[in-house]
């Protein structure tokens, strides 16, 4: 069957460069902007790299700035340590969904899911009371690692408990049965056939939640105020109080956004499941 | 052996942080909602006021405009993106060279942080500096200033929203469309079915569930907006792209006022789930009409 112009591969591959241009557009001019010096930002609008006049000074001066370094750690500690959590809390609870008669499971395992589902501004305020009204002495999860780490569970561990679910499913009664038999604890068992069994499936669930809780604004902005605050809050921060250091700002959202889009070429396949709760498989 | 007590052990923890993180401040806020309290008010304490919060709401002109914009906002989005994804379904499932690096560059905006996405867009609309205002003027002679004039305000902040979440759409209608079943297909054009028809009783039927859970997952989404508007408009001009969620942090966190913030966000969520309610309802019914 002979196919007119409009079938043919070659204008397929046209639309797709112009789509990927599109895509890539805003991000390519954020790149441009963070690697300018000041003078080249205004004027005429060019998307031309022009490598002799890029300068790294934006990075090198955010970078060397300790709050910016406050931030970019905190991030990393909060997001290593929710996935780490949020992974193993949910690799127990699925292994216990899946092996175990537990009464009312069904509703159980749906009431888990809606916890992902609400809007968070509508839970900001009871949050707020109770991350800076709970006391240990002088001690509050107000402006606290630990109570980001803790309160990201609400939308990553519904998210890591449902698709670990489907993982430990998928791993033969019959092996762990076999372990049983031999005297093998719960413990054991775990470690022993879940654990490997189900090491991509975590490395996939891993990934996701980082990615989650790395992106995460609206608590994090409302509920730390210096010592706890992530990279998204300081990207935030960025705009009201410098104003208009558009290359710093850029520099700081290129940092903020490079993460993810380096974990992108690993887990493409396993995005589009993560975003729609493995109602679509992409 | 294994005993119900061991499964309950493992399952504990999770249950446990779920429910201090999800369940108890949605309780909380089932109560506040019914109570005065502003702790910037001459009296402090929280005082029992019945539906009084709800009564007010009603027929409080800042709250119905941030709705009306939020569903507008929702509105447009939905329908833009579900046009737009489809048909780039339909192009990335084409045979093409280089396939997978396109599929790849497209996911790229789905995993940016929206407050990144944000700030991405800001860099493209801040005059003087961004590309898109020197393109209106030189173009369309457009003055384009998105600080000033909140159609354009609008408009950017749903062109955003459809840069960042279309392919999203466009992946789960891939997943959906490469699964039709070839035979009802050939059959149909082999009787010389339009391509029309063929799209509104073979494709679209099979494709349902998928177009079903795409909406729905996209309308809570676009529901709560906040990170990327905030960054890119401020909620600006004025109040013209304060949609709801960023309404509800105003009212809770600068103006301190609990209780009518909580049942701000009881008539949210409400509406949250009637929305997608209706939208199940209306999604099966079309089904049975079309069969």
């Amino acid at each position: 069957m002979k196919r007119g112009f409009l079938q043919s591969r070659l204008l397929t591959v046209l639309f797709w460069l112009a789509m990927s241009v599109l895509t890539l557009l805003p991000v390519w001019w954020m790149f441009l902007v963070s690697v300018r010096t000041r003078a080249d930002l205004f004027g005429k609008p060019s998307f031309l790299l022009d490598v002799s006049a890029m300068t790294w000074d934006n990075y090198a001066a955010v970078l060397a700035n300790p709050t910016f370094q406050k931030y970019m750690t905190n991030s990393l500690i909060v997001a290593t340590s929710n996935a780490v959590l949020v992974s193993v809390l949910a690799l127990l609870a699925a292994y216990a969904m899946s092996r175990f008669p537990l009464a009312g499971k069904d509703n159980l395992f749906f009431w888990v899911l809606t916890n992902r589902m609400a809007p968070p501004a509508v839970f900001l305020l009871p949050l707020f009371l109770m991350f800076t009204g709970i006391k240990l002495g002088d001690w509050s999860l107000f402006d606290t690692r630990i109570g980001l780490i803790l309160l990201y569970c609400v939308f990553n561990l519904p998210f890591a408990f449902w698709l670990l679910q489907g993982i430990v499913d998928a791993i033969p009664r019959e092996l762990d049965e076999a372990a049983y038999v031999d005297g093998a604890s719960t413990f054991t068992v775990l470690t022993t056939v879940i654990f490997p069994l189900a090491r991509p499936g975590l490395a996939v669930t891993g990934i996701l939640t980082w990615v989650f809780a790395w992106n995460e604004y609206l608590f994090a902005s409302t509920l730390t105020s210096v010592e706890a605050r992530t990279i998204t809050t300081g990207l935030a921060e960025f705009v009201t109080v410098t104003g208009t250091n558009w290359g710093q700002l850029a520099a700081v959202a290129m940092l903020t956004l490079a993460p993810a889009a380096l974990v992108l070429a690993l887990v493409q396949r396993h995005i589009v499941a993560g975003l729609t709760f493995g109602a679509v498989k992409g | 052996m294994r005993n119900t007590t061991t499964g309950w052990l493992l399952i504990a923890p999770t249950l446990f942080i779920l429910f201090v993180t999800g369940m108890l401040p949605f309780l909380y806020v089932l109560a506040v909602g019914f109570f005065d309290w502003n702790t910037f008010a001459q009296n402090p304490d929280p005082q029992f006021s019945g539906v009084n919060n709800f009564r007010a709401l009603v027929f409080d002109a800042a709250f119905l405009k941030s709705l009306w914009l939020t569903l507008k906002f929702t509105l447009f989005v939905l329908v833009s993106q579900l046009v737009i994804g489809f048909f780039l379904a339909k192009m990335l499932l084409r045979d093409m060279p280089l396939k997978g690096l396109f599929r790849t560059i497209h996911t790229l905006p789905l995993m940016i942080a929206p407050i990144a996405v944000g700030a991405t867009w800001r860099l493209m609309t801040v005059p003087g500096l961004g590309p898109i205002p020197h393109w209106m003027q030189q173009w369309f002679d457009v003055n384009y200033i998105l600080s000033r004039f909140p159609d354009q305000a609008f408009a950017t902040v749903v062109v955003m929203d459809i840069w960042h979440w279309t392919p999203l759409v466009t992946l789960t209608l891939m997943a959906g469309l490469s699964n039709l079943p070839d035979e009802p297909l050939e059959q149909a054009r082999i009787d010389g079915a339009s391509e029309w028809r063929i799209f509104w009783d073979i494709t679209l039927p099979f494709l349902k569930p998928v177009v079903l859970t795409t909406v729905f997952i996209r309308l809570m989404d676009a529901l709560r907006t906040v990170d990327e508007v905030w960054m890119l408009t401020g909620g600006g001009p004025g109040a013209e792209t304060r949609f709801i969620g960023l309404h509800i942090w105003r009212v809770v966190f600068p103006k301190t006022d609990y209780g009518y913030g909580s049942a701000m966000s009881l008539i949210t969520l409400y509406l949250t789930i009637v929305m997608c309610w209706l939208l199940y309802v209306a999604m099966t019914g079309m089904k049975e009409k079309t069969r």
